[in-house]
């Protein structure tokens, strides 16, 4: 047992759940931010054994990214669209929260599976699983375009916890890597929320299917 | 070798050049026709040489393609089908310098020729390569730039109907290819075809890889039912590209089925009946629908249907002649077709500029808006009388040489004796179709020649039109010359063929085999008579004249037949000379006809019009696409448009391939 690396992964978890459970949208921005921090910032120093310069400058700017950034520019899409809050997503909270329980049992399952390295936590796998999956659920279950951002987010956070998890040097490459596509994400995300509410006074993104021809 | 790959480099490096400059200005216009030109003519004399024997080689370059090589060959079949298709692209491209200056849509021109040259360069390529992924590359080339070429016109919407329904049926037979390729590649395990040539498949599998060939080229031949694409591409496609296609384009397909025809082993005789089965479907119906259409260019394209039917009659007692062991009937039969392949792109590009002139001059090829051409376009009526008589398979001219051997490849088969012993009944077959379909032909060509040519104008338009220019009247008077001399040197033709037929045929001894099976007396006769004729029509128009010199000449209306008030309405439209013929094979060919009954003592109006309608069309390939969307309707369901959804058949998938990895 690693008390310290074992709570913060049961606080990543926590912020899964309340991800999940949650439809006002400044919960979820401050949830994520929340995440984000210790996921790409505060995990990496508890697990490590040795912190590195090239560990600190990486958990200092995913620190800011996270934590700073990507909160502002969500705030402020919500602002633009005027939403506060998820009225009807194509998933409900307490099915979300079902949903999520059945998600950390398979990460379990998965965690259990899977090869984890000696002197990594035993929860460090099923915790990047989880992530992974609650944020791909948000992605899915989630009507406005503000949410399903903060499920990319998710995700990409779950990879890097995946890859901390598994493979101890790599990570700053893929994180680097994943965090550019999600950052790209969120600047896309960004733009095409401000159109999109703009042309069609909503930022529903199940009614776009009208679009298609 | 130098000089083919250089005629290679020419027309593929040398079309990226018309690229270069304006798109509708006039350098493109006079740089692109340059060279294909140059190209065609670098090449032409390798390929001769190569034709008629006397130099194969067999080369790898070194360079790199995809799971492929780079080997390039040229034997007799090679040269052959070579010369065939560089002579005929490098008249079409001067053709096509004046055809696409006038038509007006001069923004594209300096695509067009590019696309032409990349036609031009693949076609070469198709029949020089040695590889089955080159050959599969320069195929696919030849196809999509043959598309592009028919999407000339593509802001009608007709013409971009042709191109879909052409790049759909094309790829339907690359795909039928592409399974031949791969057959024949696992089973020799290598993709060249010199180790396609090592391979002694079994009865099976040789089988199975001819019906493949037979369906991949035959779409690109245009056998039936393979053809619907052919009477909407070639008609849609500017003249000069149509002249190339339909002159030259299909006959890859031909090429092809030949070509891997000698990888598969001995052949069995149900490959015979299967393609002499598709030759007479083709012939008969090609030439029927043809006799039923009234737009000149669909008719000349049903026209190629039914030759490309003839060639395969021809290449299909060729391999019954093989597989029953008798040489000298598979000799005969191969030899028949070639010439016939020969024949065809001469005249059928003849045929097919001439179209384009008339098209050029009138405005218009609807048969029934045309009439009384050859006063004002004295030189395409000539030049279209001799293609179209060539096509008739008429002595004189170089259409009578292929048909006559396969004449007399079945009558040597039915007389059934030494050599020919064994084949009675593809014989008869043969005879019969074969009879059949030339005087089909020659009602159908008499139709438009009589038509457009003679009479009286139908329409202003017509009444208007005025010879085309020099660089369009050239080509057309080359290859009617052609027509002429290949019809009258016809002695000299087998020993054109012969080479290329060693290279499918492999007879115990050829050498005797081929005196045997080609009497040069029979074509020293029939060169002579053709002579004869000729002479005797020039020593008649001499009396005529002479007759004529002291004496008062009229002229009158020519249709006028003692009426007071005579109109052009009076003459026989397209459909009303073919539909006793047309009205026979009702059960093939189906027309559709709607009249205004005449009634009362003073009858006021009465109409009446005809339309001719595409059987295969309508009854086989409407209702079978109507079954494929009706099976993808149901897939449609998944394509809502809901993002989300989207994702979640991706994450299922993942989790799905991951729980699989992990069971």
């Amino acid at each position: 047992m690693m008390p310290l690396v074992d709570s913060v992964h049961v606080l990543i978890l926590v912020t899964c759940l309340l991800l999940l459970g949650s439809s006002r949208l400044g919960a979820c921005i401050r949830t994520v931010a929340i995440q984000g921090i210790v996921a790409g910032g505060v995990l990496p120093w508890v697990s490590s054994l040795h912190i590195s310069m090239q560990l600190l400058f990486t958990g200092v700017f995913v620190m800011a990214l996270k934590g700073i950034v990507f909160p502002v520019l969500l705030s402020r899409a919500m602002r633009e669209a005027s939403a506060s809050r998820e009225m009807s997503p194509f998933v409900g909270y307490g099915t979300s929260l079902m949903a999520g329980v059945l998600f950390f049992l398979a990460s379990l399952w998965l965690g259990a599976k899977l090869p984890t390295p000696d002197g990594v936590s035993g929860l460090a796998v099923p915790t990047a699983c989880m992530m992974v999956s609650t944020g791909l659920f948000l992605i899915i279950a989630r009507r406005l375009a503000v949410t399903q951002v903060i499920g990319y987010i998710v995700v990409e956070n779950g990879i890097y916890a995946l890859g901390l998890a598994v493979a101890h040097d790599i990570p700053v490459l893929v994180e680097l890597g994943a965090m550019l596509d999600a950052f790209v994400a969120v600047f896309v995300m960004g733009i095409a929320i401000f159109h999109i509410n703009r042309e069609f006074d909503h930022m529903d993104s199940g009614r776009l299917n009208v679009l298609k021809g | 070798m130098n000089l083919i790959l250089a005629s290679l480099a020419v027309l593929l490096a040398g079309s990226t050049l018309c690229l270069l400059v304006p798109p509708g200005g006039k350098r493109a216009g006079i740089l692109g026709p340059a060279i294909a030109v140059l190209g065609s003519v670098l090449g032409i004399v390798p390929a001769l040489d190569a034709m008629v024997g006397a130099a194969t080689w067999q080369a790898s370059l070194p360079w790199v393609i995809p799971a492929g090589s780079l080997a390039v060959g040229m034997d007799a079949l090679s040269g052959f089908f070579a010369f065939v298709i560089l002579t005929v692209s490098a008249l079409a491209a001067v053709y096509g310098h004046a055809y696409l200056s006038r038509t007006g849509t001069a923004r594209r021109v300096s695509a067009s020729w590019f696309m032409f040259n990349v036609l031009v360069g693949s076609m070469l390529l198709v029949v020089v390569a040695r590889n089955a992924v080159l050959f599969l590359l320069a195929w696919e080339l030849m196809s999509l730039a043959s598309f592009f070429l028919v999407m000339f016109d593509g802001e009608k919407r007709e013409v971009r109907r042709a191109g879909w329904i052409y790049l759909a049926a094309t790829h339907f037979g690359t795909a039928f290819l592409l399974v031949l390729f791969g057959l024949l590649g696992i089973r020799s395990g290598t993709f060249d075809f010199s180790g396609f040539s090592a391979l002694r498949p079994e009865p099976v599998f040789a089988g199975a890889a001819f019906i493949l060939a037979v369906i991949g080229f035959g779409t690109k031949a245009g056998l039936v039912p393979l053809h619907v694409w052919l009477p909407e591409a070639h008609p849609a496609a500017p003249s000069h590209v149509s002249a190339v296609m339909s002159g030259v384009m299909i006959k890859t397909g031909i090429y092809g089925l030949l070509r891997f025809s000698t990888f598969l082993g001995a052949p069995m005789p149900w490959w015979g009946w299967t393609l002499m089965g598709a030759g007479v479907l083709s012939g008969l119906l090609g030439i029927l629908s043809a006799l039923a259409q009234r737009d000149m260019k669909r008719l000349l394209a049903f026209s190629s249907v039914e030759n490309m039917g003839i060639v395969a009659m021809g290449l299909g007692f060729g391999f019954l002649g093989i597989s029953r062991g008798s040489f000298a009937l598979a000799f005969l039969g191969f030899a028949g077709a070639l010439m016939h392949v020969f024949n065809h792109a001469v005249f059928k590009s003849l045929l097919f500029m001439g179209a384009g002139s008339v098209l050029h001059a009138a405005g218009t090829v609807q048969l029934d808006r045309l009439g009384g051409l050859s006063k004002s376009m004295p030189v395409t009526a000539c030049a279209f009388m001799v293609g179209a008589a060539a096509i008739c398979g008429l002595p004189p001219l170089n259409g009578f040489l292929g048909e006559f051997l396969l004449y007399r490849a079945s009558l040597g088969a039915i007389a059934g004796s030494g050599a020919f012993a064994g084949m009675e009944g593809a014989g008869l077959v043969l005879l019969v179709s074969l009879a059949m379909v030339g005087g089909l032909a020659v009602a159908c060509f008499t139709k438009v020649m009589g038509v457009v040519f003679l009479g009286e104008p139908r329409d202003g338009t017509a009444a208007q039109a005025h010879e085309c220019p020099m660089a369009m009247r050239l080509p057309m008077m080359v290859l009617a010359a052609i027509c002429l001399l290949a019809g009258i040197s016809a002695v000299l033709l087998p020993g054109f063929v012969e080479p290329a037929v060693r290279c499918v045929v492999s007879g115990p001894d050829a050498v005797a085999l081929a005196a045997l099976s080609l009497p040069e007396g029979v074509f020293s006769w029939t060169a002579g008579a053709g002579a004869t004729v000729l002479l005797a029509a020039a020593a008649l128009y001499l009396l005529r004249n002479a007759l004529l010199s002291r004496r008062r000449v009229d002229s009158a209306v020519t249709w006028d037949c003692g009426y007071a008030a005579p109109a052009s309405r009076m003459q026989y439209t397209s459909s009303s000379f073919s539909a006793p013929i047309v009205r026979q094979f009702h059960a093939v060919v189906r027309t559709d006809t709607t009249a205004t009954r005449l009634s009362g003592l003073f009858p006021s109006g009465a109409s009446f019009s005809s339309e001719a309608r595409d059987v295969w069309r309508e009854h086989f390939y409407a209702p079978l696409f109507k079954l494929f969307t009706a099976m993808s309707a149901r897939a449609r369901g998944l394509q809502h448009g809901r993002l989300n959804l989207y994702i979640l058949y991706i994450v299922l998938a993942l989790v799905a391939l991951l729980a699989w990895k992990l069971r």
